[in-house]
């Protein structure tokens, strides 16, 4: 990593520690707008990383997003910076502002002089605090702005919003898509999310190993803790790596096979993780005061979200099934 | 928890261009190779193919030309491993004296051992046993009861090493035992040796494998002389010469690939157009190796950098024993077989292979409680 690269995860680093304590992660599930963080975001840049006039690294621009997940940040960077790779990759403008990116049963005709953009969008990560979407439909990149759809609020498991978009206006910042799947995209990106949260997780718990007492010494002395824990250390440095994986990836022209193997990794381990880190902290762990679930609620969410381990592994075991047990080792090797 | 977070693998163009020719070599010797033979992976012993992979630079990679050795990168030295164990070649002779035999002589030998010795591993003609475990000290090997007693010129050994890989026929053991010490510290008074296995007075005793294949032994010592000249290292370091020797390649591709060739089956026998079920089992399977692969080569490039990533190599360890042991169990679901090394259904043969030698996976090199155990320490819980 690069002095710019890491100035940026040191900044990155900061502004969350600084902004998300246990009170404020608490607050955002109350349904609070994290204003002064997103001010702060945008102040230092970080959600137009991925943008290429901004000269960072794909693959640094997308490490924010582990920090990220390992702050259990409640903000849109992720779909901002996705918006704003699938807004540039159609050379259409980047506006101000959170924004995230729609698609599902949406269509573009053309109306007049632009185009009627109308349906229905389902789960849009943040669409109610979004001041664009874009919106992608029929291998077009259609840039909507606040206004141009109702809500209807949702939720994933850790109250960050999933909400229904309906479309219904004209728009006339329309493109094709360039190349490279948006799914896959989304994917790489919560890969490293997960890598995050598994690394804060995993910090958390040999913390309270260390720390938590019962029959006259810290549990973490107990081989079953031991034991419990070292998996859960396994199974974070798989995550991290399958991610670095997927950046590498995405970098590389959007290569879909890695990303496949790094999201169904990654969701993998932060299934046996998740539930490692609880069993660990007990019962306390389990309470809302106590700050593990802020965590564990997205591990949990994040996994089925872009695709889930499942939809991944088929991807990439139909793809190796079709290249045989000949080029199996060749496949293997060749990214 | 900077210790999960590993550097990507130093980009090497050396080493794909190697690998290019190290593949087409495996290609060639081993054309005629069976799917069965191919799954003994590492533990194939055969020294005229030790012998050629010597004679074409590819034993002895890392370690300095003056020693027979040829400077070359650890990125490159994995190109050539993993190469191997991927097409299943008998390697096992040299395995030992490249991966720790050999760099154990390298970093603690006098040098007239680095001189006599090291060239010839690098050949592939020398080859090594590991002295290390007893009938009463596997995981606890710092309670060793092998004892190296000083004499005139020398030490009189008597003691007992169990498991030693292919002692009946390596040409060298480096021994792990005690020479002294005060009673109740038990790491030190213990030293290595380098026993030359053609002196008389070594008992060698097969001990079969639940399959019925002879890869360990007993070996027993017993008044046996070793001059003064086998020392290996300090009197009296052994426990850390030991404890960095161990270190050594516990993250090698060797701990990820072991059940490959039952994948190549597995992927064989659902052919182009797998279920459902089958698809997502390879896909599941494929993520993992990229991963471990990704993982190991990190350590490579660790390794490379002159760096002792212990707690590192122990997880790719844990993890890849844990993917070694399932692939079979995944294989039996996907596919109707009646295993049974006798079949004449390569699917057959390799997952009844395979699911008998799988417990080993996780027992030899460390054992996964051990691991774990090493790994809870290196983030502070012990």
């Amino acid at each position: 990593m690069d002095d710019t690269a890491r100035l940026l995860q040191s900044t990155a680093t900061r502004l969350f520690q600084d902004h998300f304590p246990p009170a404020a992660l608490a607050e955002a599930e109350r349904g609070t707008w994290p204003a002064a963080a997103w001010a702060a975001v945008e102040e230092a840049g970080l959600h137009h990383a991925m943008v290429p006039e901004h000269g960072v690294a794909v693959p640094d621009a997308l490490a924010l997003l582990r920090v990220a997940g390992e702050h259990a940040v409640p903000l849109p960077l992720t779909e901002t910076m996705l918006a704003t790779w699938l807004l540039a990759g159609a050379g259409l403008p980047i506006p101000d502002g959170p924004l995230t990116v729609a698609s599902g049963d949406v269509a573009l005709v053309r109306e007049g002089g632009g185009w009627r953009l109308a349906g229905l969008a389902s789960r849009v990560p943040w669409g109610r605090h979004a001041a664009a979407v874009a919106v992608l439909a029929g291998g077009l990149v259609a840039l909507a702005e606040k206004g141009g759809w109702t809500a209807e609020h949702g939720a994933n498991m850790a109250l960050e919003p999933r909400d229904d978009l309906r479309f219904d206006v004209v728009v006339d910042a329309v493109a094709p898509a360039g190349d490279g799947g948006l799914r896959a995209v989304g994917a790489a990106m919560r890969s490293l999310q997960i890598a995050g949260a598994l690394l804060r997780v995993t910090a958390m718990t040999t913390r309270y190993a260390q720390d938590r007492v019962q029959f006259g010494r810290p549990i973490g002395k107990f081989q079953a803790i031991q034991q419990y824990i070292a998996t859960m250390a396994a199974q974070t440095a798989a995550a991290v790596a399958a991610a670095d994986l997927a950046a590498e990836a995405v970098a590389d022209g959007v290569r879909v096979l890695p990303i496949a193997a790094a999201k169904a990794r990654t969701g993998e381990a932060a299934s046996l993780v998740a539930g490692l880190a609880h069993q660990v902290h007990g019962a306390i762990g389990f309470t809302y005061e106590h700050a593990l679930h802020f965590s564990t609620k997205r591990l949990w969410s994040w996994r089925d979200e872009f695709g889930s381990e499942a939809e991944w592994n088929a991807v990439l075991g139909r793809h190796i099934a079709g290249a045989g047990a000949v080029r199996l080792w060749e496949e293997l090797t060749a990214w | 928890m900077e210790a999960l977070s590993y550097a990507p693998p130093p980009p090497s163009p050396e080493a794909e261009a190697l690998r290019t020719e190290v593949r087409a070599f495996m290609a060639a010797e081993l054309a005629h190779r069976t799917p069965l033979a191919r799954a003994e992976s590492w533990t194939g012993f055969d020294p005229a193919f030790s012998r050629k992979m010597g004679e074409r630079g590819w034993i002895g990679m890392t370690w300095p030309r003056p020693y027979g050795g040829h400077e070359r990168s650890a990125l490159e030295r994995y190109v050539v491993l993993e190469e191997a164990l991927a097409a299943g070649a008998p390697v096992s002779a040299h395995w030992i004296a490249d991966r720790q035999s050999g760099p154990s002589i390298l970093r603690h030998g006098s040098e007239a051992q680095k001189q006599s010795i090291l060239p010839r591993i690098a050949a592939g003609q020398c080859f090594f046993c590991i002295g290390m475990s007893e009938p009463d000290s596997g995981s606890d090997l710092a309670s060793v009861r092998t004892r190296a007693t000083p004499v005139q010129g020398g030490y009189l050994v008597n003691g007992t090493k169990l498991w030693t890989s292919h002692a009946h026929h390596a040409h060298y053991m480096i021994l792990f035992c005690r020479t002294g010490g005060a009673e109740g510290d038990r790491h030190a008074g213990t030293s290595q040796f380098l026993v030359d296995l053609s002196l008389p007075g070594i008992r060698i005793r097969p001990v079969l494998a639940l399959t019925g294949e002879h890869h360990f032994n007993e070996v027993v010592f017993e008044d046996f002389f070793l001059p003064e000249t086998a020392l290996l290292g300090r009197e009296g370091e052994g426990w850390s010469q030991v404890t960095g020797e161990l270190a050594f390649e516990r993250s090698g591709p060797e701990r990820f690939l072991s059940s490959f060739q039952l994948l190549v089956e597995l992927v064989r026998a659902l052919g182009p157009e797998p279920s459902e079920r089958g698809a997502i089992a390879i896909g599941r399977l494929t993520a993992h190796i990229l991963t471990l692969r990704r993982l190991s080569r990190s350590v490579a490039g660790m390794l490379q950098n002159g760096e002792n990533p212990a707690l590192q190599a122990a997880l790719v360890k844990d993890l890849g024993a844990l993917l070694e042991q399932e692939i079979p169990e995944i294989a039996r679901q996907l596919i109707a077989a009646e295993p049974t090394t006798q079949s004449t259904q390569d699917f057959s043969a390799v997952l009844a292979y395979t699911i008998m030698h799988a417990p080993s996976f996780s027992l030899r090199g460390g054992t996964r409680e051990i691991l774990r155990g090493m790994v809870a320490r290196g983030l502070g819980l012990r």
